[in-house]
């Protein structure tokens, strides 16, 4: 096969970080390429250079044997790179096919591109109507709207970034049917995960980075998962361990609970029911956008429900702020780290008073004591390993992983009763995502009830007695872990999702 | 080229020294400004800053510094605590007037009994109608999402026209031989602000520095100040936290407006004297810039409030003294905004040299 794409040597410094360093490695024509590492190994950095958002600070690449060196992304897209990226870009008011030509230098006439969305959506099996409202997609719909949008530029070498975190099971295999179709047109894929199964199922090169630099080639199919993740990781990682605890009294539940979401855009809770005993940890799966934060708005006290609807030990709590559902017990952390469970430009001192004043007895008839509130600070950061010069510096200045730490330490540290978490690993190193699960099970063994939520099945699995997934705002009866297989989990997730696969004549396509 | 890289940190040092850097700036554009336009830059730069304090008349100016800076510091202290909470009362000007009105309708109201009480009821009087004039946009946005901004700056005219329909009607003096305007409150001892008149100290100025020092404990020491920062700074970690939006909305536009209707009732009660169509001088919207240039820190707008009334005074000595135009005194006071804001810049940033170019 011929080589479309190379890159010899490539660095690229920050301040203070080496993001990647003497990089190499090439894309044949056809070939389905990983690009494979942990969150912080550089591949962001790494595509965000062929796609010409960063330039590199040495080494050079090659794309169909000339040199390539795009000043900006329209320069890569004119040459025939197209890149989806992990966080969508799309505007939620505008319809699809307006979106769509927004992304495009010369757009055509609407109605004429819609014919053409229409088509290539179909031609690909990604059923996609141009003109529904973007804001009332679900997360798999919109990413075929970016994918739509980049094969509208027939590219040469498609980068996809992480693309199957936002879709159920279904949603991924009709993913990589339309990646298979793309191959075989002799398309290039540069796919980056770090999703060890779905690369050996899909991928026929893998690049591995580590700390910026490449640390191995491999045949995915060749290798064992284990073996993937081992090169990835450059050690063998610790597993959480679970020790369940009997199942106690019931801690938590929530009945019939009704929410409308705050975001015009959001998903309104429908009747979700749920409850979880003592020791118990019920993991909450689902695609992003469901419900999520809703549902843990509706528990934190962000979101005010019918007193009845939610239940702390048999007391009714629904009507109650945030300050008073911690006083009894109940605290969370939301997903979102900067700006929801922690304000950025405050130091971390400050950061601990946000959510422990009232367990932590931090005030006194409303004034801040200080000395106290500081001395809990390092406290968290001591025990969660947070590395930080101090509790005086800002939380912004923290990385997202050590910022998570403190989050979770600062909500753990307080001996909750029951404790509900959004996306407690996300963005998150491997080594500090198992730390935060490890003490999260700690918790429940010591007797606290836990609800997770994550997007991320893996943790849930690992970690969850027992799980329910969040559907369009509704909540699945939840069911024990044991003996849950992948199947019935994406059955649970696509629920009530209009997912019929548009693929009849790919039938046979691998799943 | 230089390029701007963002400070893990802000940097406490330049978060200090930026105010000086900017006066020290001020000075030597306005002393270029000045030289431009033909005077000596040093003798204007003196007879700005120099003169009102320590000049060869500055017992005369020294009192007027006071008086000028001590409504200034009252209004902005209230404003920048919802300033800092994301809560834009824009319409101070208008709480002052009302404040006024209220707080001198008491004393008018009392007219010409002696007693003790009568400014004591005035100063409730006039904060009661401050923070009642400043309730409207707070109930407004609380209730129907209206905008504050909007809201309380055209209130500002609706107080204006109110003043003028007072001063020319219910509240003209009856001895005043038909001249718009109340009687001199300034000239009844039961009703007046003043102190001391020859030292400029009148109890506007006692007010403004409690309110600097309850502001400063407020923001320092307590959980409300607390949740007033955590509002501005990240409104959904103020929720998260349990900080109730609406009471924050109604405390902090109810407290910027009493203390304007303060600012208001002791002027009106002292150094103006009477109600007249011309009353507000603009006060409440040199307070907003005040607030600014003082960081929205209780100190800094001590400090602020005290600057900006030194540039309105020895600017007025220069123009009269040098023959400066008004409109560059003005640019000139524009221009000590202007270098305030840049060079605040240093304090979240610093520069870097670029790079060469990779590519």
């Amino acid at each position: 096969m011929t080589e479309l794409f190379a890159a010899h040597g490539l660095r690229k410094a920050y301040p203070g970080v080496v993001a990647n360093d003497d990089v190499s490695f090439s894309i044949d024509e056809g070939e389905i390429h990983a690009l494979l590492g942990e969150n912080g190994a550089g591949k962001s950095t790494l595509v965000k250079m062929i796609y010409g958002l960063v330039k590199p600070d040495e080494g050079h690449m090659t794309f169909r044997g000339e040199p390539f060196a795009p000043p900006e992304p329209r320069a890569a897209r004119s040459a025939g790179v197209a890149m989806v990226f992990q966080h969508f870009s799309l505007f939620d008011a505008l319809s699809v096919a307006e979106n769509v030509a927004l992304g495009m230098e010369n757009p055509p006439k609407s109605a004429q591109l819609s014919a053409r969305i229409t088509e290539v959506s179909n031609e690909y099996g990604l059923p996609l109507d141009p003109h529904r409202t973007v804001g009332d997609l679900s997360a798999g719909e919109r990413q075929r709207v970016e994918i739509i949008r980049c094969l509208l530029q027939d590219p040469r070498l498609l980068i996809m970034d992480e693309p199957t975190s936002v879709l159920t099971p279904q949603e991924v295999e009709i993913l990589f049917a339309t990646l298979e179709k793309l191959r075989t047109e002799g398309t290039s894929i540069l796919y980056i995960s770090h999703k060890l199964e779905e690369i050996r199922a899909l991928c026929d090169r893998a690049t591995i980075l580590r700390l910026g630099k490449v640390v191995g080639h491999a045949v995915p199919r060749e290798k064992s998962a284990a073996e993937l993740a081992e090169m990835m990781v450059g050690s063998a990682l610790h597993r959480p361990e679970r020790e369940l605890a009997p199942s106690g009294e019931i801690a938590l539940e929530v009945t019939n609970l009704s929410v409308k979401s705050a975001n015009p855009f959001g998903t309104s809770l429908k009747n979700v029911s749920l409850m979880v005993r003592k020791g118990e940890v019920l993991g909450i799966g689902g695609v992003a956008g469901n419900g999520q934060d809703e549902l843990l708005a509706a528990l934190s006290g962000e979101a005010l429900a019918a007193p009845e609807a939610v239940q702390l030990h048999g007391n009714p709590i629904g009507k109650l702020a945030p300050p008073a559902r911690r006083k009894l017990g109940l605290l969370s952390a939301p997903e979102e780290r900067l700006g929801h469970a922690a304000a950025p430009e405050m130091s971390l001192t400050e950061n601990a008073l946000l959510s422990a004043r009232i367990r932590k007895g931090l005030t006194k008839k409303d004034f801040i004591n200080w000395k106290a509130t500081q001395s809990y600070a390092e406290k968290v950061i001591e025990a969660f390993d947070v590395r930080t010069p101090g509790p005086h510096v800002a939380a912004r200045s923290l990385s997202g992983g050590n910022l998570q730490k403190f989050v979770m330490g600062r909500e753990i540290e307080q001996a909750p009763e029951v404790l509900v978490v959004n996306q407690p690993t996300w963005g998150v190193d491997a080594s500090a995502a198992a730390q935060i699960r490890q003490a999260l099970l700690d918790l429940a063994a010591g007797g606290a009830a836990i609800v997770v939520i994550s997007q991320d099945l893996d943790e849930l699995m690992e970690i969850s007695t027992s799980f329910a997934a969040l559907n369009g705002g509704r909540l699945t009866a939840p069911v024990p872990v044991e003996g849950l297989t992948m199947e019935r989990i994406g059955l649970m997730m696509g629920g009530a999702h209009d997912m019929e696969v548009a693929h009849e004549h790919h039938a046979e396509a691998p799943a | 080229m230089i390029r701007l890289d963002k400070r893990p940190n802000p940097s406490k040092a330049w978060s200090y020294s930026t105010p000086l850097l900017a006066v020290l700036l001020t000075m030597i554009f306005g002393g270029l400004l000045f030289a431009a336009l033909g005077k000596d830059p040093f003798v204007a730069i003196r007879t700005i800053f120099y003169d009102p304090l320590f000049g060869q008349h500055a017992f005369f100016y020294r009192p007027q510094l006071l008086v000028k800076a001590a409504p200034l510091i009252l209004i902005a202290i209230g404003l920048s605590l919802g300033f800092r909470a994301g809560i834009w009362n824009i319409g101070a000007e208008g709480q002052y007037i009302i404040g006024a009105l209220c707080g001198a309708g008491v004393g008018l109201a009392f007219y010409p009994t002696v007693s003790f009480i009568i400014f004591p009821l005035m100063v409730i009087a006039g904060a009661l109608g401050g923070w009642a004039w400043a309730m409207i946009p707070a109930l407004l946005k609380t209730r129907f999402g209206t905008n504050e901004i909007l809201v309380s700056l055209m209130l500002v005219y609706v107080a204006e026209n109110l003043l003028r329909g007072m001063a020319v009607g219910l509240m003209k003096n009856p001895e005043g031989f038909g001249f718009p305007g109340s009687r001199n409150l300034a000239q009844y001892p039961s009703a007046t602000s003043w102190i001391s008149q020859n030292a400029g100290i009148h109890w506007g100025v006692v007010f403004a520095l409690i309110a600097v020092i309850f502001a400063y404990i407020l923001l320092t020491r307590h959980m409300l100040g607390f949740n007033i920062r955590l509002a501005g700074q990240a409104p959904r970690a103020a929720r998260f936290s349990g900080v109730n939006p609406t009471r924050l909305v109604l405390f902090c536009l109810g407290t910027s407006g009493a203390l304007a209707g303060l600012a208001g009732l002791f002027e009106v009660s002292g150094p103006a004297g009477q109600v007249t169509t011309d009353f507000n001088v603009g006060y409440g919207f040199t307070a907003i810039i005040v607030a600014f240039l003082g960081r929205l820190h209780p100190v800094g707008i001590l400090l602020a409030g005290l600057l900006m009334a030194l540039t309105y005074i020895g600017g007025e000595i220069a123009q009269s003294q040098l023959q400066l135009p008004a409109a560059a005194i003005q640019l000139f006071q524009g221009m000590l905004l202007f270098f305030l804001l840049a060079v605040d810049l240093l304090t979240n940033y610093r520069f870097r040299p670029k790079q060469g170019a990779a590519a």
